[in-house]
């Protein structure tokens, strides 16, 4: 982008000044080598003010990007005029925000792999639940005297299976809805208000989707049960229609947006040969669109994965592994990684539970960039050839 | 397309037989597609009819029934207010972070790396949300608490900075976390629209001696401000309806000035730590808030629609 916007190399993005009379004394330009000697110089004059009023990172990295900031400006101002000076300056803030964006993302990414990584290489760590796991040996772990024990294998198999049983739920009502707003609505006001509808579930909050499906079973079970459920609608397919609810939007609109730019020559080759909508629906148009398709459930998959409150009021929280869907609370990783953090097992001793918790914050986040990978790699490896063979 | 309308070769017997049965299969399909996005129209209406069925009763409950002993308005309305501050101050620390990391990814990074750029600033927008409220808790929150101290120190005359948190798990934090979550939404989408400015205009901007700061006040920023505002809109609807990171991160309390202090609450994180216990009375009040929420952010993410849809009839006749 900036390539074709500039006629300048890399290192010096401001365009040469070049028509106009040429004035002596103010055409002078910046030398190529002005930003990292400003930059040098920046971190040399703040480590020094650092070092004298007390060390720390923080205030050595802020005082720096100050510094290079009104001093790289000052000197294009001295050297190049007002309008140049005000360019450098919003050009250095726009770096400057980049590298403050990576500050959140690269800690987030340290302390989960550096605090957790320990964590998931202890044997068992994957595979056993918290079943019979105490303050006693929380505290023992603390002093010593015992190893880390507990897991995270019930959180996985609930991960699974309620991520699973929502991506069942979700993927042929979104799928089926893309195909008729694509190929078979004629834009009246049931499309309209489909695809309005459509945009409003994408903003449902998280948490509301949670208290729905809770709230929808929890009726269902008093009907059922003459008015005392006994808190029977607490498992794992509540918290699946709960993800459903919040993944159904986003099937729909990536799909929507694959099929629409499947040709219309496809298609009408296809009713040439007297072949049936729906056939050419099935047969033509949805492979065509397949990897986008592939790669935005995933992406869906990938979202769903990492919510928390909404299986929070409707799987509740388990210490052991639960197989079953449609009866007794569920454990999900990301309920996991919230209880073990507020309420841990020994609230004495608090640092086994943190332990866990970012043991288990490194599985879902690998898990989620598997997820994100996946889409990426499906998208581009399937994706419809643009040109003739 | 649609209308596109197939006819079966004329043929007697077998092919006759198989067209009819060609005919049911098609309006089969057409009928199976239709009913998913009338299960669609059914859910939302369900959900929109079972959260005011169920927020009647506290909405209409005598003072003394509600857990706090005063009517549902003024049990909700600390938590509104808790809700709008945090995704507020959010948006103003995140909005201009957000718009100089598009720029910096449309318009100064070197061109070899501005792709991988996008990517890194995707991979924030992955990672879920817990672990950002984990990061906060345990990383993020403490590491404030000397700056929360510097402040009341230095600036305790403003009420907002009153006495500190020793944890660091207060409002502000959470209101900082929230806008490291909104970052990723309000970048992509203001980099799509940067990235959509027509070289032409950029080009004319430079062409007529404008520095590249010039250029872009000149040509991307018109072109792009709808989009912005859009972009800002949807990172507000995110941040409102953020649970996990506002419910890990925060020390709760009554509705306070005092943002670097224990105190203050948003209905998220008041619905997540309380429906799993709540039954009868307090069930319901905590419905109500949800459905209090759900008006907010509808309302929010309508006024980001309106806005993105005028400004793609704006787009289209360039």
């Amino acid at each position: 982008m900036s390539s074709t916007a500039t006629p300048t190399s890399n290192q010096d993005p401001r365009p040469q000044r070049s028509a106009g009379p040429v004035n002596e004394l103010t055409a002078g330009q910046l030398p190529r080598w002005s930003r990292p000697v400003a930059l040098a110089a920046a971190i040399v004059v703040s480590a020094l003010i650092v070092l004298l009023i007390g060390w720390s990172w923080v205030g050595f990295a802020v005082i720096a990007a100050l510094l290079f900031l009104i001093g790289y400006a000052v000197w294009a101002y001295v050297t190049e005029g007002y309008r140049h000076s005000l360019d450098t300056f919003w050009g250095t803030l726009v770096w400057l925000a980049f590298f403050l964006a990576l500050v959140p993302l690269v800690s987030i990414i340290w302390t989960v792999v550096s605090v957790g990584g320990p964590t998931l290489i202890k044997p068992g760590f994957l595979v056993s639940d918290m079943a019979g796991v105490s303050g006693l040996q929380d505290a023992a772990a603390v002093k010593g005297t015992g190893p880390l024990m507990g897991g995270i294998g019930h959180a996985l198999i609930g991960s699974l299976l309620i991520t699973v049983a929502a991506t069942i739920i979700s993927v042929p009502i979104g799928l089926l809805t893309s195909i008729w707003l694509v190929e078979y609505s004629r834009g009246g006001w049931f499309t309209r208000t489909t695809t309005f509808l459509v945009d409003v579930m994408t903003g449902i909050p998280s948490i509301v989707a949670g208290l729905f499906a809770a709230g929808i079973m929890l009726t269902f079970f008093n009907w059922a049960n003459n008015g005392v459920s006994g808190g029977k609608h607490i498992m794992g397919i509540t918290a699946a229609i709960a993800l459903s609810v919040l993944m159904i939007p986003v099937v729909v609109r990536t799909t929507e947006e694959m099929l629409r730019v499947v040709p219309n020559e496809l298609r009408e080759a296809s009713y040439a040969l007297g072949i049936r909508k729906w056939r050419t629906i099935f047969k033509v148009v949805i492979p065509t669109a397949i990897s986008g398709i592939a790669s935005g459930v995933t992406l869906a998959i990938a979202r769903v994965i990492g919510e928390t409150a909404p299986i929070l009021v409707t799987a509740g929280v388990a210490t052991s592994i639960n197989w079953n869907l449609f009866s007794g609370w569920m454990m999900t990783l990301p309920v996991f990684i919230y209880r073990q953090l507020m309420n841990p097992t020994a609230p004495a001793a608090p640092q086994p539970s943190t332990d866990r918790a970012w043991g288990a914050a490194l599985v879902l986040i690998i898990v989620v960039m598997l997820l994100n990978l996946i889409a990426r790699l499906v998208a581009q490896r399937f994706a419809p050839k643009t040109s003739g063979r | 397309m649609s209308e596109t309308t197939v006819t079966p070769p004329d043929a007697p017997g077998d092919l006759a037989r198989r067209g009819a049965a060609g005919r049911a299969s098609d309006r089969i399909f057409n009928g199976l597609t239709l009913g998913a996005g009338i299960l669609i129209f059914v859910v939302l209406a369900l959900v929109t009819l079972y959260l005011i069925l169920q927020s009647i009763p506290a909405m209409t409950a005598a003072p003394d029934q509600i857990s706090t002993k005063t009517s549902f308005w003024t049990y909700v309305a600390p938590l509104v207010v808790g809700t709008l501050i945090a995704s507020l101050i959010a948006l103003l620390v995140s909005t201009p972070v957000a718009v100089g990391v598009a720029l910096f990814i449309s318009h100064y990074a070197p061109a070899r790396i501005s792709k991988g750029v996008g990517y890194v600033i995707d991979l924030l927008a992955a990672i879920p949300s817990v672990v950002f409220g984990a990061w906060g808790f345990t990383v993020f929150g403490p590491g404030l608490v000397p700056a929360y101290r510097w402040l009341n120190e230095n600036l305790g005359f403003i009420p907002i900075f009153g006495t500190p948190s020793t944890t660091g798990r207060t409002l502000l934090t959470a209101s900082l976390v929230l806008a490291v979550m909104i970052l990723p939404i309000i970048t992509s989408q203001c980099r799509e629209i940067f990235i959509q400015t027509p070289a032409l205009h950029q080009e004319a901007a430079l062409a007529l001696g404008a520095t590249k700061w010039d250029m872009i006040r000149a040509s991307v920023f018109p072109f792009a401000r709808n989009g912005i505002v859009s972009a800002i809109m949807l990172g507000l609807g995110r941040a409102l309806g953020e649970t996990m990171a506002v419910t890990l991160v925060l020390s709760r309390g009554a509705l306070t000035p005092n943002l670097i202090g224990v105190g203050n609450n948003t209905i998220p994180a008041e619905i997540a730590l309380n429906f799993p216990e709540a039954f009868g009375m307090r069930q319901s009040e905590l419905i109500a808030a949800g459905l209090v929420l759900f008006i907010i952010t509808f309302l929010v993410n309508m006024i980001a629609r309106w806005i993105v849809g005028r400004y793609s009839e704006f787009s289209g006749a360039n």
